[in-house]
C-alpha cells in the first residue's frame, strides 16, 4: 500500500484526536467519584465547629491556635500581606460580618478580632469550579485539597467568597526552615493552591483538630452536627449563631456565637 | 500552501523581525517565572487573576472576527465578503491560540496541563471552556483551510465543509457565552454575578473582533497587492456600530441596577471601577477613558458613513478596539476582586515580567497571524486576486 506524507499526517492526526477524545469520554462516563462523593454526603457524620467570639476576643494577644496549626501544617510565614499564607487567622469583626455592624457600633467592638478559616461548606463554590477535582468534599463534609493534583489555575480562589485560599506564589520550602518542618505532613510545593482541611488527617485518627486542642479558652468546639445528641448540635440548639455569607447558599460549616 | 509562508519581500521579513525581538523579552521572563513562580506578577491573595486571565478573555471576544463575516456571508449569501471570510477565520485562530497561551501562562503548575484531560470535570465551566476554544480553533482551521487550499487549486470548495461551517455559528456564540459564564456564576464576586454577562460578551466581541480584522484589512490594503474591497470593510463596519451601541447601552443597563438599587455589594466594584473606593483608584482614568473612547468610536464610525473618510474609519476603529480593552482586558477582572471579601481593597498593578510574557504572547499570535495572512494573500496574488 502507498501512502504519502500529507495522508500519513492526516491519518496520524485523526487517530490521535481520537484517542485523546476517546481517553477524556471514558474518564468522564467512568463513574467519577468525587460528584459520588459529594451527592452522599447524607451520611452519618458531619463535621461543623462553634466559635465562641466572646471567649476569643478575651484574650486579644492570643494566638495559640494560628501557631498550632501553621506549624502543624507546615505553612510558611510571609510577612508580604499579598502573597502570605494562611489557614486559620484573625479579622475584624466588622470585616467578617459587614452585614451585622452599625454605624453606631463601638470602634472597640467593630474591631474586635474574630477567627476565621475554610468554612467547609455544604455546598463548596470551589469544589464546583475545579476543572480538575484537586479540590473534593469528602463524605464526612470536609472539603479536602490535593496538591498534587491541582494545576495553580486559582479559579478556586476567585469563586470562594470567604478569602479563604491561599496560593503559593513561591516556593514555601525555601521559607521553611529545615528544622520547624513537620514531617507528619506534607510540604507543598509553588504554584498551589491550600487552606484549612479541618484537620482530616487527625481526625481521621480518633484526634481534635490543631486549632481546638491549642485554644486554651475552649473558645472553639468541635463536633458532629449529624448526631443530634453531639455537644456542638446542644449548643447550637438554643443560641443565636452567625456564619458568614449564609445567604449565598454555600452553608458554611463554622458557627459564630456572638 | 505554507511554502508561502517561506518567501517574501523585505517588509515581511522585517515585520516578523520585529515580532520576534518583541517576543524575547517575555521568553526570558517566562523561565524566571518557571523557576520562581507566579510571584514575579503583580498578582496577590486577593486578585488572583490579573493580566494574562483579562487578555485571555478579551481575546476570546476578538475571535468573534470569524463569525461576524461568517454569518452575512453564509446565511445572508452577502457576497462582497468573500475576500474576507477567511481573514476574519484566519484572525479567530490566532486570537483562540493567543487565549491558550494566556490561560497557560496565568498556571501555577503549568506542566500538570494534562490534568485538565485527565480528569474531566463538567461540572467546572473552565472544563466546557476548553472543550469550546479548542472546539472553536480545530473548526476555524479546517474550515479556512480547506476553502484556501481550495482556491489555490482552483477548485470549487468541497461541500462537505457545509455542516463546519453552520457548526462554527453556535459554536462562536458558545465561547463568549462560556467564557462569561467563568465569571457570571461565581457567588460573592457582585461585579461578575450578572446574567448580562453573556449577552455584555457577545456585544464586546461582536465590536472589538470586527474591528480588529478591519484594521488588518486596511493595512493589509495599503501594503499588499490585495484589496479585500472597501465596501466590504464598510459593511463590516456597520455591525461594529450596532453591537458597540449594544455594548454601551448593557453598561448603561449595570450602572442602573447598581446605583438605583443602592445595594452596595452591587455598585462597590463599579465605584471601585470608575470613581475609587477607600481612596483607591488606580483604574480610574483607564475605565473613564474606556467609555469615552467606545462614545468617541461610535460617533467617529457614524460620521464616516456620511463622509466616507478612510482614515476616520480606522481611528475610530481604533477607538473601538481599545474601548474594549480597557474594559474587558483590564477592569472586568481585576473590577471583580474589588472589594475583596472582607470588605477590604487591595489594588493590582501588573509587574514589568509579566507585561513582556503578555506582550510576548500578544508577539506569538501576530506572527502567526501575519504568516497565515501572508499564505491567503500570495496565493490569491498569484491567482490574480
Amino acid at each position: 500500500m502507498q501512502i504519502n506524507r500529507k495522508e500519513f499526517l492526516k491519518k496520524a492526526g485523526i487517530a490521535g484526536a481520537s484517542l485523546i477524545a476517546g481517553g477524556v469520554l471514558y474518564s468522564l462516563f467512568k463513574g467519577d467519584d468525587i460528584i459520588t462523593a459529594v451527592v452522599e454526603s447524607s451520611a452519618q457524620t458531619k463535621w461543623a465547629m462553634l466559635i465562641d467570639v466572646k471567649k476569643c476576643a478575651g484574650k486579644p494577644d492570643c494566638s495559640a491556635c494560628m501557631t498550632a496549626c501553621h506549624k502543624g501544617h507546615n505553612v510558611p510565614a510571609i510577612d508580604d500581606i499579598r502573597r502570605e499564607i494562611k489557614w486559620i487567622w484573625k479579622a475584624d469583626f466588622g470585616n467578617v460580618f459587614p452585614e451585622h455592624t452599625s454605624e453606631y457600633m463601638d470602634v472597640a467592638v467593630r474591631s474586635q478580632k474574630v477567627i476565621v478559616a475554610c468554612n467547609q461548606c455544604d455546598n463548596p463554590p470551589c469544589v464546583r469550579v475545579c476543572p480538575v477535582g484537586a479540590t473534593w468534599k469528602r463524605a464526612d463534609g470536609i472539603v479536602m485539597m490535593d496538591h498534587h493534583r491541582c494545576i495553580g489555575c486559582r479559579y478556586c480562589m476567585a469563586a470562594c467568597p470567604y478569602g479563604s485560599r491561599s496560593f503559593n506564589w513561591k516556593d514555601p520550602r525555601k521559607i521553611l526552615s529545615g528544622n520547624d518542618i513537620r514531617v507528619e505532613y506534607p510540604v507543598r510545593t509553588k504554584g498551589v493552591v491550600e487552606k484549612c482541611n479541618f484537620c482530616a488527617e487527625r481526625i481521621d485518627v480518633g484526634e481534635m483538630p490543631l486549632c481546638v486542642e491549642a485554644c486554651s479558652e475552649g473558645a472553639i468546639l468541635f463536633g458532629n452536627v449529624a448526631d443530634p445528641e453531639s455537644d456542638i448540635r446542644r449548643a447550637l440548639a438554643g443560641k443565636y449563631v452567625l456564619r458568614r455569607k449564609a445567604e449565598l447558599g454555600t452553608n458554611p460549616e463554622i458557627y459564630y456565637l456572638v | 500552501m505554507l511554502e508561502k509562508i517561506l518567501t517574501g519581500k523585505r517588509q515581511y521579513w522585517l515585520l516578523l523581525g520585529c515580532l520576534l525581538v518583541l517576543m524575547v523579552p517575555g521568553l526570558f521572563f517566562y523561565t524566571r517565572q518557571i523557576l520562581d513562580g507566579l510571584v514575579i506578577t503583580g498578582l496577590s491573595r486577593d486578585v488572583s487573576w490579573g493580566l494574562y486571565i483579562s487578555q485571555f478573555t478579551f481575546l476570546v471576544g476578538v475571535a468573534a472576527s470569524a463569525v461576524v463575516v461568517v454569518i452575512p456571508y453564509y446565511l445572508h449569501d452577502v457576497k462582497q465578503f468573500g475576500r474576507i471570510v477567511i481573514l476574519g477565520e484566519f484572525l479567530a485562530v490566532s486570537a483562540v491560540v493567543m487565549c491558550l497561551l494566556f490561560i497557560f501562562a496565568d498556571m501555577g503548575q503549568p506542566f500538570r496541563i494534562f490534568n485538565v484531560l485527565l480528569y474531566p470535570s463538567p461540572h467546572s465551566l473552565m472544563f466546557w471552556d476548553t472543550v469550546a476554544l479548542l472546539g472553536y480553533l480545530v473548526l476555524n482551521i479546517i474550515i479556512a483551510w480547506t476553502a484556501l487550499s481550495a482556491e489555490y487549486k482552483g477548485i470549487p470548495v468541497p461541500q462537505w465543509t457545509k455542516p463546519l461551517i453552520y457548526l462554527s455559528i453556535p459554536w462562536a456564540i458558545s465561547i463568549h457565552t462560556v467564557t462569561a459564564f467563568l465569571y457570571a456564576g461565581l457567588p460573592g464576586r457582585p461585579l461578575w454575578l450578572a446574567s448580562i454577562l453573556g449577552a455584555r460578551f457577545i456585544a464586546s466581541a461582536f465590536a472589538s473582533g470586527p474591528s480588529l480584522l478591519i484594521i488588518l484589512c486596511l493595512i493589509v490594503r495599503k501594503f499588499t497587492a490585495f484589496d479585500p474591497g472597501i465596501a466590504a470593510l464598510k459593511s463590516l463596519a456597520k455591525i461594529v456600530v450596532y453591537a458597540l451601541v449594544i455594548n454601551l447601552f448593557f453598561i448603561a443597563l449595570e450602572f442602573f441596577t447598581a446605583y438605583y438599587s443602592g445595594i452596595p455589594s452591587h455598585h462597590h466594584a463599579l465605584d471601585y471601577l470608575f470613581f475609587g473606593l477607600d481612596g483607591k483608584s488606580s483604574l480610574v482614568w483607564f475605565m473613564r477613558i474606556s467609555i469615552v473612547l467606545g462614545v468617541a468610536g461610535l460617533a467617529g464610525l457614524l460620521l464616516q458613513m456620511k463622509m466616507n473618510n478612510t482614515l476616520l474609519l480606522l481611528i475610530s476603529l481604533i477607538a473601538v478596539f481599545l474601548s474594549v480593552w480597557l474594559d474587558k482586558g483590564l477592569g472586568l477582572v481585576v473590577g471583580g476582586f474589588v472589594p475583596t471579601p472582607f470588605e477590604t481593597v487591595t489594588e493590582y498593578i501588573p509587574t514589568l515580567p509579566e507585561s513582556a510574557i503578555a506582550v510576548s504572547i500578544f508577539a506569538i499570535g501576530f506572527m502567526l497571524l501575519t504568516a497565515l495572512y501572508k499564505m491567503v494573500i500570495s496565493i490569491r496574488i498569484s491567482n490574480g486576486n
